[in-house]
């Protein structure tokens, strides 16, 4: 397959959010805020994009063909020291990025992009410029979906909404609207 | 602690979909037929109660610091487990669920559950704390996935009930049908407790 369809695909015809349902949990916990989303985006982007190359390597090299079921136990395993190394490096290197996006570090383990993108990676026999690709254009796609339902959720602080569905059950249906519009992009590859 | 209580604080209190609002990933992907939910259900149960219950047994054993990762590896066995054992006797199911088994990992109720409860209960409480989650969680995915089954193709467990003239709302058999009926559902949800917690404070008030 071509790369920049790929790309393209991952990004907003297959938006691993808003049509695969992975990573719902930050982007319905972390979207108060457009500045905490675009924190939450950034650090994510830079976790899945390395975890995949280095899930696709052991992958590759240590577990094909042998050790295949213990795949779910290593990449868990894998992720959440990547993400261990990652704050004890950022924090060594440069502290105001740190700063910046410390908080969210701890909280990627648990992001279901990380582990199923990674996966899925495997699952769809990429190679390894592909599965970049692959990964880069999920996690864009899942920060444009984070950032627009921040920007989207900021308004609704001076918009009177039903008790009822105050919080999580309008951003549920804020995040339905927006998935219809995603819809939209059907058939652009 | 009754342990009857700590069932029904599973299912209905603390319920890890309405209440506690975490683990949302699964719960909108799969359930596009009542089938799909119930058995992503019963997977979630089995992994949960085996995770609390070996949580629970080396709770004492294992040092502090280094506890999240020990949870996260007796999770990752158990979902090994419930996915060979899907892969080999329920061929269909695992692949109507594909990812979200493996994903059963990173599903926020079951690390949840282990740090909250299960390393600081014994054995019998965990185990019943994770079967009353267990069927907190199976119970909203099928009110969620009946649902939807019924509007978006007009049956219910694949038996049809809808008469061929029923036009089938596709719309819920796709990704925007499940966020907006889960935010409706939430939101009946809380107006229940609302209402529930406002008759409350009458009656106190009322007492005096």
């Amino acid at each position: 397959m071509n790369l920049f369809t790929i790309l393209i695909s991952t990004i907003f015809v297959n938006n691993y959010v808003l049509g695969r349902f992975l990573g719902v949990c930050p982007f319905l916990g972390v979207s108060n805020k457009t500045e905490t989303a675009t924190g939450m985006g950034i650090a994510v982007t830079f976790v899945v994009t390395l975890s995949s190359i280095i899930t696709y390597i052991i992958h590759h090299t240590i577990l094909i063909g042998r050790l295949e079921y213990l795949q779910t136990i290593v990449f868990i395993l894998v992720i959440a020291a990547l993400v261990q190394f990652v704050e004890m490096v950022l924090k060594k290197i440069s502290p105001t990025l740190y700063n910046a996006l410390g908080v969210y570090l701890p909280l990627i383990t648990t992001n279901c992009v990380v582990l199923g993108v990674a996966i899925l990676n495997i699952q769809a026999e990429y190679n390894l410029i592909e599965t970049i690709v692959n990964a880069f254009g999920a996690s864009v796609g899942f920060s444009l979906a984070l950032i627009l339902i921040a920007a989207i959720r900021e308004k609704f602080e001076i918009q009177e909404i039903p008790k009822a569905l105050e919080g999580f059950p309008i951003a549920l249906i804020t995040a339905g609207l927006m998935s219809i519009a995603f819809l939209g992009f059907n058939g652009l590859v | 602690m009754k342990l009857s209580k700590v069932f029904f604080n599973g299912v209905v209190k603390e319920n890890p979909i309405f209440v506690q609002l975490i683990g949302m990933c699964s719960v909108l992907a799969v359930t596009t037929a009542a089938k799909n939910g119930l058995a992503m259900g019963l997977a979630v149960t089995g992994v949960l109660i085996g995770s609390n219950v070996v949580v629970s047994l080396i709770r004492k054993v294992v040092p502090n610091k280094i506890r999240i990762p020990a949870f996260i590896v007796v999770i990752a066995t158990f979902v090994t487990i419930v996915e060979m054992f899907m892969k080999a006797y329920a061929q269909d199911l695992y692949n109507a669920l594909g990812i979200f088994i493996p994903l059963i990992v990173v599903n926020c109720i079951i690390l949840a559950r282990a740090e909250s409860f299960a390393s600081k209960h014994g054995l019998l409480a965990s185990a019943v704390d994770g079967l009353g989650m267990g069927v907190g969680y199976t119970l909203a995915l099928l009110i969620l996935s009946i649902l939807r089954e019924f509007l978006g193709s007009g049956s219910i467990f694949d038996i049809q009930i809808l008469g061929p003239s029923f036009e089938p709302a596709i719309i819920f058999l796709m990704p925007p049908g499940a966020f907006i009926l889960l935010g409706i559902l939430i939101g009946i949800f809380n107006s229940i407790r609302n209402k529930q917690a406002s008759k409350e404070v009458l009656q106190k008030e009322e007492a005096r």
